[in-house]
């Protein structure tokens, strides 16, 4: 069964509350190796997100709903996040194109094109100690399941794993891009921020699929 | 809209006291140039605007080009997200230039307010990464490093491979403002590293910072012979007064 506008709308209201109730977290993460205003940043993006799902338009898609995050997180996060998100979404969103409909394949498109998005606009490598150490593991796992056929709500599963993993991966790491990279050796032991709000997001996106699917 | 014919310059910094600064500052130099600040988030704290920085590339934009210049991480990335969104005739005259913000700023205001082209604007602002030592030999303990506005300059150490040209400011700004433009500007045409009284001659605040007015000697130095024609060509434009009385 494949995901549509039902799913896009419930995904953004998890992410809002997710990152809402994590935002002390993120603040926290961010504010040991970065300027501690990840948290905060992602918190106003996605409030100010919600009253606009209320105007889309009948018939809008998965697309058009990624859209809408893209141009309002860009517009409302003042850090990094901001662009870097922004981004991913808008990749995202050409790549769900016009479907009404998202199956195994097409998610794991999407996650590729938004992973795709956030390298060009940061050019973070994996082991960066970036949000890519999330995002990257994502996609690779979101392929393998959707090659191995699994549908929609399983390959978003498979991707929030490995994004967790990824994200807890980091915190050996020494930041090689971003504010981090100005601590050097003492941005080991810490959790990249950017990571952590990915493997939330990501694991949001599969809660909503799989209380679509049980719908 | 900016100033038909000329460069438009926008600032983006994480703070609006730094962009609003920056205007001040390259005003003083660029009085009639475009330059536009975009500093800090929409609400008035740290950050970065979308909307601030594509609303002064529109404003600085009057068909001649804009250049961007960008404080931390964000405001690039910010500033590059910002171009993603024009359309491709604009984008094509909007340069996000990597320079230090405020060397770079200066100096671009200064090209800008010229009326330079494009490219020349950008060079001037990427002439700042050179001055701010980026590439290049710093080890540069400069001959006559006992410079400094005296006047032994007869036997200093290490001259035996380098070459001084001695002069007096003879204009009535000296070495300030648009003089000490036309100096930079100068001195970045050339691969050599040349000095002002041990200033490095390419950084625009540096030498503006050594405060030479006129009548003030001063030693323009190449460490080695091969910067002998700049040290000419910048000491020929110092004694031809910059074209002041």
């Amino acid at each position: 069964m494949g995901l549509d506008i039902t799913w896009a709308v419930d995904w953004v209201r998890r992410s809002a509350q997710v990152i809402s109730e994590h935002r002390v977290a993120l603040i926290t993460l961010d504010r040991e190796i970065g300027d501690g205003d990840h948290g905060e940043n992602m918190d106003r993006g996605f409030q100010a997100v919600l009253p606009k799902l209320d105007d889309l338009a009948a018939g809008s898609t998965p697309g058009d709903v990624l859209k809408l995050v893209a141009t309002t997180l860009i517009s409302t996060v003042g850090g990094a996040a901001g662009p870097l998100y922004g981004t991913a979404y808008l990749k995202a969103a050409a790549a769900a194109g016009s479907a009404v409909s998202l199956d195994g394949p097409a998610v794991a498109a999407i996650l590729r094109a938004a992973r795709d998005g956030v390298v060009a606009r940061g050019k973070a490598e994996s082991g960066d100690k970036t949000m890519i150490d999330a995002w990257t593991p994502a996609v690779e796992a979101a392929d393998a399941a959707a090659a191995a056929g699994t549908d929609s709500a399983g390959v978003l599963d498979a991707a929030a794993e490995a994004a967790e993993a990824g994200a807890l991966a980091t915190e050996p790491l020494v930041a090689r891009k971003g504010r981090a990279s100005y601590l050097g050796e003492r941005s080991a032991g810490h959790r990249d921020p950017g990571a952590e709000s990915s493997a939330l997001l990501l694991r949001a996106a599969a809660e909503s699929a799989a209380a679509s699917a049980g719908a | 809209m900016g100033t038909p014919g000329k460069v438009g310059i926008v600032f983006v910094s994480h703070s609006a006291g730094i962009a609003d600064g920056l205007v001040q500052l390259a005003r003083q130099m660029a009085p009639t140039a475009t330059l536009f600040a975009a500093g800090g988030t929409d609400d008035g704290r740290i950050g970065t605007s979308f909307d601030l920085v594509t609303a002064g590339i529109a404003e600085a934009d009057s068909g001649s080009g804009v250049v961007v210049l960008c404080d931390l991480g964000s405001a690039i990335l910010t500033a590059e997200t910002a171009l993603d969104f024009l359309d491709d005739e604009s984008r094509d005259r909007v340069r996000i230039v990597d320079a230090p913000l405020v060397e770079g700023g200066v100096a671009a205001a200064v090209a800008a307010e010229s009326g330079d082209a494009l490219d020349r604007v950008v060079a001037a602002a990427e002439s700042a990464r050179w001055a701010a030592g980026d590439g290049e030999p710093t080890g540069a303990t400069v001959v006559g490093a006992n410079a400094g506005g005296t006047t032994d300059t007869a036997a200093p150490q290490p001259a035996a491979s380098g070459y001084t040209r001695s002069i007096r400011l003879v204009n009535s700004d000296g070495l300030h403002a648009r003089p000490a433009a036309e100096l930079v500007k100068l001195a970045s045409t050339f691969p050599q590293k040349v000095t002002v009284n041990g200033t490095d001659a390419k950084s625009l605040l540096g030498i503006m910072s050594l405060g030479l007015t006129k009548g003030a000697q001063v030693d323009i130095t190449s460490k080695d012979l091969s910067g002998r024609e700049a040290v000419d060509a910048l000491a020929a434009l110092a004694e031809s007064g910059f074209g002041e009385a």
